[in-house]
């Protein structure tokens, strides 16, 4: 595909480096235990944790690098990080 | 033409598949910034982390208009934006993104002519208090004491030897009509600040502590707790000024600043091999200056006198 | 309309009637006639636009920079010390293919600080990606403008542009110029609408990184516009011609090359002390021509390979040298002739503003008939 003259790009393509490749640990999310604050998702650096049909939160695998934010900050300690196996 | 004015807390303005590292202050801050600023917003980057990061062609996670020039142009390249959209007659909000390094040394004569005129824009800059995209150089914004590579804690040092320069008291006097400091540590209050900068004519500059994992040396899920502790201990105080005068400030019960210090490896030099008491008195001594101007300190009612 | 005009103000009032939305000035002799002019017009409401009196020429052309990316038609002027400030929003301006349009009004270069004319300045940016167009008298500097920003805008080309004219030799001095209307100027540069911008509408990102996988054909993709850009110069050179008069479409400029022995090959001003004593020379029996070079990127290589196949000798002068090798367009020329067995001789001159008379001219034809000659012309045997 020929370039944009001026190294130029609309928005999309960030979407194609996925991330979430680079975890080492993975943040698994207990909705039982969730009260809703929406603080993850506030805090997520990569701006992949979306709410839920039911108002919880859930990361997108795909984009989640493991940094374990979510887990930290989350008052319920709804979130926990275990380590991915490959 | 996309006339929507104000924040748009439900946009994700900066896509997920960007290379911050995991836990990065300046990510989260692109995030709530924008989010803040809403989709009638035109950004406009300093070289630096979140330029970097962000904009590997033919990947951008920038989902409004947006530009990179050079390192230290950022605010000459905003003031031409600015001098643009008022001769179209269009309603974009200007908004700068820039790292310490490029705000505090490179860009400063570009960000004090850009002041000194009085264009229409808001500059936030990302402080994560060293150049971190070149691999940790002290910066204007380096506090006393960091070790970083070009200010290296070491058998004759205890690293970087000057306080941060106060760029939000410098933009002020160029008489910014807003000027405040923010932290990833309080989002809502951070994106209240955006947004009323953005809406403040005139050049407004906010200063947005963003702690830096890599860089500070700890763990990227402490990233958000690890600001909390800067403004906790006094070291970052959490204000803003209004012509100049300010107005507000986050008042805490203040912590030592030791409590701070121990959870970076860029302060390790002051604990290990041995404790550097005369340095951390020091950095004691910038906090209580802090707390004593800024009025940050919460005076708890005094203990009942115990009856023997 | 006629109009007996000082150099600069020749060049604002050109620029005016371009409509520039943003222009960003900033003081350097002997550019600063320019700016004050302008800076007039707006304050008398005869130029709508914004002007912005940037605290640096780096910001200057950052704030053009800023502009042309919003899709406003930007201009800002400078020279030498400015110029090189700028040094490096140059290329970056080239590299984001933005159309911004500068006056130079050529300075030498300090150390030592000087602030009289020579093409030092620009001629040490012809690596940046931008046009190099050189005016020989005030009406071409005029004129040059309203061609640099139609060439420039083709979305063919997308690349900023130089308009470089002598300072002080010709910034400075008054001539007869045919000052267009604003209606004419209007008939022959429509109005910018560059087909990106920055814009919440349709967002784009500009200025991205290039990784080692993409930057070379970024720059082949800059090389091969810049090179195209002589169609472009071709075509409106022509349409500027048919309109008003004065045809810009060549390159080069043949002054009696006809039948030259020797062809004097120069930039600039000097063309016109060159091609008087010309006049004189060939009243005397000597056949000797002049190859004006008028845009100098994209370097007219084709042009002056054809102009100069039947001469017998060719001879450059450069008013700028490449300290350690020498001047630059006899370097380039001797590149266009590669292959040719015509001799080339190169001389520097008129550095730092040291007058060019037709006698050194005269005495330059001979040196070099005889095969004769030093680097630099003129040196001042007692001070070396």
């Amino acid at each position: 595909m020929p370039l944009a003259a001026g190294c130029r790009a609309r928005p999309g393509k960030a979407g194609d480096n996925k991330t979430g490749s680079w975890r080492v640990f993975k943040p698994i999310f207990d909705h039982g235990k969730c009260s809703k604050c929406g603080m993850c998702a506030t805090l997520c650096p990569e701006g992949c944790v979306k709410e839920t049909e039911e108002g919880t939160f859930e990361p997108d695998y795909q984009f989640c690098k493991g940094c374990g934010l979510c887990a930290k900050e989350c008052p319920k300690n709804a979130i926990s990080m275990i380590q991915e196996e490959k | 033409m996309a006339e929507t004015t104000g924040s748009c807390k439900a946009c994700e303005l900066f896509e997920s598949g960007h290379r911050a590292c995991g836990g990065c202050g300046a990510a989260l801050a692109a995030r709530l910034v924008t989010k803040a600023a809403g989709t009638n917003t035109i950004v406009v980057s300093s070289t630096g982390c979140m330029e970097v990061f962000s904009t590997p062609y033919p990947e951008t996670a920038w989902k409004v208009p947006w530009i990179h020039s050079l390192f230290e142009n950022a605010a000459a390249v905003a003031s031409g934006i600015d001098a643009a959209l008022r001769k179209q007659g269009r309603g974009e909000k200007v908004l700068i993104m820039a790292g310490d390094g490029a705000t505090f040394d490179i860009g400063m004569i570009s960000i004090s002519g850009a002041f000194e005129r009085g264009h229409d824009f808001t500059y936030v800059c990302y402080d994560n208090e060293a150049y971190m995209n070149t691999g940790i150089q002290r910066s204007g914004a380096t506090p006393y004491d960091a070790s970083t590579t070009t200010s290296p804690a070491g058998s004759c040092s205890f690293g970087n030897k000057r306080p941060k320069k106060d760029m939000p008291q410098i933009l002020a006097a160029h008489g910014a009509p807003y000027v405040a400091t923010a932290s990833i540590a309080y989002p809502t209050d951070l994106m209240q600040k955006v947004e009323k900068a953005i809406n403040t004519k005139g050049p407004c500059y906010i200063q947005l502590h963003a702690p830096c994992c890599t860089g500070w040396g700890f763990e990227g899920e402490q990233t958000v707790a690890i600001a909390k502790l800067a403004i906790e201990t006094g070291l970052w105080v959490n204000y803003e000024m209004v012509d100049g005068v300010v107005t507000k400030a986050k008042k805490v019960v203040r912590k030592p600043v030791e409590e701070y210090l121990k959870t970076q490896k860029r302060f390790r030099h002051l604990f290990k091999p041995q404790r550097q008491d005369a340095e951390i008195a020091a950095i004691q001594a910038i906090a209580d200056r802090n707390a004593a101007k800024y009025g940050i300190d919460i005076k708890l009612p005094p203990k009942k006198e115990q009856t023997s | 309309m006629m109009e007996m005009i000082e150099g600069s103000h020749a060049v604002a009032g050109a620029v005016r009637n371009c409509r520039p939305q943003v222009v960003s000035a900033y003081p350097i002799t002997p550019q600063t006639h320019i700016v004050e002019a302008l800076a007039d017009m707006v304050a008398n409401c005869q130029l709508d636009a914004e002007y912005i009196t940037v605290e640096n020429e780096l910001s200057a052309l950052s704030a053009c920079v800023g502009a042309s990316a919003a899709g406003s038609r930007a201009y800002s002027a400078t020279t030498s010390q400015g110029l090189a400030l700028m040094f490096e929003v140059c290329f970056n301006a080239a590299g984001m293919r933005l159309p911004i349009i500068m006056s130079i009004a050529n300075r030498a270069m300090g150390a030592p600080l000087s602030i009289w004319n020579d093409q030092q300045d620009s001629m040490s940016l012809r690596d940046a990606g931008w046009l190099q167009f050189y005016a020989e008298d005030n009406q071409e500097a005029a004129d040059l403008h309203y061609i640099a920003y139609k060439v420039a805008e083709n979305p063919a080309v997308q690349l900023p542009a130089f308009v470089c004219f002598d300072g002080f030799i010709l910034s400075h001095t008054y001539e007869p110029v045919d000052m267009l209307t604003q209606e004419q100027a209007d008939d022959f540069l429509p109005r910018f609408a560059p087909a990106e911008r920055l814009d919440a509408a349709d967002p784009i990102s500009f200025g991205m990184y290039a990784t080692p996988e993409y930057y070379l054909e970024f720059r082949h993709d800059m090389d091969a516009a810049l090179k195209h850009a002589r169609h472009l110069i071709a075509e409106a050179g022509k349409e500027f011609g048919q309109k008003f008069g004065r045809d810009y479409s060549a390159m080069v400029e043949e002054y009696r090359l006809d039948d030259a022995e020797t062809a004097i090959v120069a930039i600039g001003s000097i063309c016109g002390t060159i091609k008087d004593a010309i006049d004189e020379m060939r009243s005397a029996g000597k056949k000797v021509g002049l190859l004006r070079i008028r845009v100098f990127r994209p370097f007219p290589s084709e042009d002056i390979a054809k102009a100069l196949a039947k001469v017998k000798r060719v001879v450059v002068l450069d008013k700028n040298i490449s300290l350690g090798n020498k001047g630059a367009t006899a370097l380039e020329v001797r590149d266009a002739l590669y292959g040719s067995t015509i001799p080339v001789s190169g001389f520097v001159l008129g550095l730092g503003g040291r007058d060019v008379r037709k006698r050194n001219i005269k005495e330059i034809v001979d040196l070099s008939e005889k095969g004769e000659g030093q680097l630099f012309y003129g040196l001042r045997k007692e001070l070396i």
